[in-house]
């Protein structure tokens, strides 16, 4: 098994060594993929759009149906990990430390409302964090990475950023705050509910504004047709038609990342994990 | 000898790229563990990742982000050409490639904790050895 793979392996490894012939050297102006579509991209995409950012223009503007679907494909994915996962049988027995003497309770049977005080910490049965310095860090710096985050979807547009950079990095905020204290302080904060209509909310965003620009006659994703809502100069409605999908795609992306890790995390339970 | 070392430094890039790939497809095939083999499948996506990104490049190129666009800090309008800026194509589609990865890999790691809570193990000929076990139970019945 092992030789064999070593064999398909360093045949097919040979076979793309020697394609590399006739691939353009590295940093070459005029290769194959800078030459026919780039140029037009790169000249007229700021007469276009009125987006400095390329990579934007490109994402939201010339290939917006592929990020629509990119996305759907995005939120299949977060869907496929609930449907697979989920699992709403409760495990029996909960532990609670109180805090100020590190007495902890063992509550055999579930109970209804767990309660709920300031001297009272929930704890996981199997692993149980408890780390002062780790809460404390976690605690500062996660506001200033949402802050962030908002900051690279906003100005998707002008500087490196968008909507899936910026939705990865508040949802990997969201993931930090559930290693730091546990799984359940997130699903208090944010509830399940509410991740699978961020869900939707984001994809519904996307193509909500596609169905806005055919409202006075344009095509799908038309963004210049928005300027019939937006009071704004006419030429500046596609950024902000761009930035409006890129908010949808930073919802969608954001809750979509917390759902799949929640649901891995805690084999479906959503109760304690990782 | 002295040509392949030429087309070797040339394209050290593309050689690179293709060796990460090769391991990323060992691991695939040959690895017993099935988390083993999905962080195979991952090296193998940056692999891919890597080489469209390195096609983008250009020398002496910055990014593709026009510079003073709306006439900033005094400076009139000037014509942008197409050499001064590395292509956005290649970074646009690796953008979504790499959260879709990250998706695909989600989902590839809800499969797996799926089969080890029926199977209790991840070994993949253990796997099939419980499936064989299974099997024969069926036919004694």
């Amino acid at each position: 098994m092992k030789f064999a793979a070593f064999l398909i392996v360093s045949l097919c490894g040979g076979l793309l060594l020697y394609a590399t012939a006739d691939l353009p050297a590295w940093g070459d102006p005029n290769s194959p993929a800078g030459t026919h579509l780039s140029p037009h991209y790169i000249e007229k995409a700021l007469e276009e759009t009125d987006v400095p950012n390329l990579v934007t223009a490109v994402l939201a503007d010339y290939r917006g149906y592929d990020t629509m679907f990119e996305t759907a494909v995005v939120f299949c994915a977060g869907l496929a990990c609930l449907l697979l996962l989920r699992d709403y049988t409760r495990k029996k027995g909960s532990f609670y430390r109180h805090i100020p003497t590190g007495v902890v309770i063992h509550f055999k049977e579930n109970r209804k409302n767990p309660p709920k005080s300031r001297e009272f910490e929930h704890m996981d049965k199997e692993w149980v964090p408890y780390d002062l310095i780790m809460k404390t860090v976690c605690r500062i710096l996660i506001p200033f990475i949402q802050l962030y985050a908002l900051y690279v979807v906003a100005h998707g547009d002008f500087s490196p950023g968008g909507g899936f950079q910026g939705g990865v990095i508040f949802g990997s905020s969201l993931i930090l705050l559930a290693i730091s204290y546990n799984l359940r302080t997130v699903m208090d904060r944010i509830k399940e509910r509410v991740l699978g209509f961020l869900c939707v909310l984001g994809v519904l965003v996307y193509t909500g504004i596609g169905v806005l620009c055919m409202i006075p006659g344009g095509n799908f994703l038309d963004y210049s047709k928005l300027a019939v809502f937006l009071p704004v100069d006419p030429g500046h409605v596609r950024a902000l038609g761009m930035l409006g999908v890129e908010i949808g795609v930073g919802i969608a992306v954001m809750a979509v990342m917390v759902v799949i890790y929640v649901n891995i995390a805690s084999e479906g339970r959503h109760d304690e994990g990782l | 000898m002295s040509d392949i070392i030429t087309i070797v430094v040339a394209k050290y890039n593309y050689w690179l790229y293709i060796i990460l790939m090769m391991i990323g497809l060992y691991a695939m095939i040959a690895k017993n563990n099935l988390v083993k083999k999905l962080v195979g499948m991952n090296i193998f996506q940056t692999a891919i990742i890597l080489f469209y990104v390195s096609i983008g490049y250009k020398k002496d190129a910055t990014i593709p982000i026009i510079e003073n666009a709306h006439g900033g800090h005094g400076n009139t309008a000037h014509a942008i050409h197409a050499a001064d800026y590395i292509n956005p194509l290649p970074h646009v589609l690796m953008l979504t490639a790499i959260v879709v990865s990250v998706a695909t890999l989600g989902v590839a790691l809800a499969l797996a904790v799926k089969i080890y809570q029926r199977y209790q193990t991840l070994e993949e000929d253990e796997i099939r050895m419980r499936l064989t076990e299974n099997r024969l139970a069926e036919n004694n019945k």
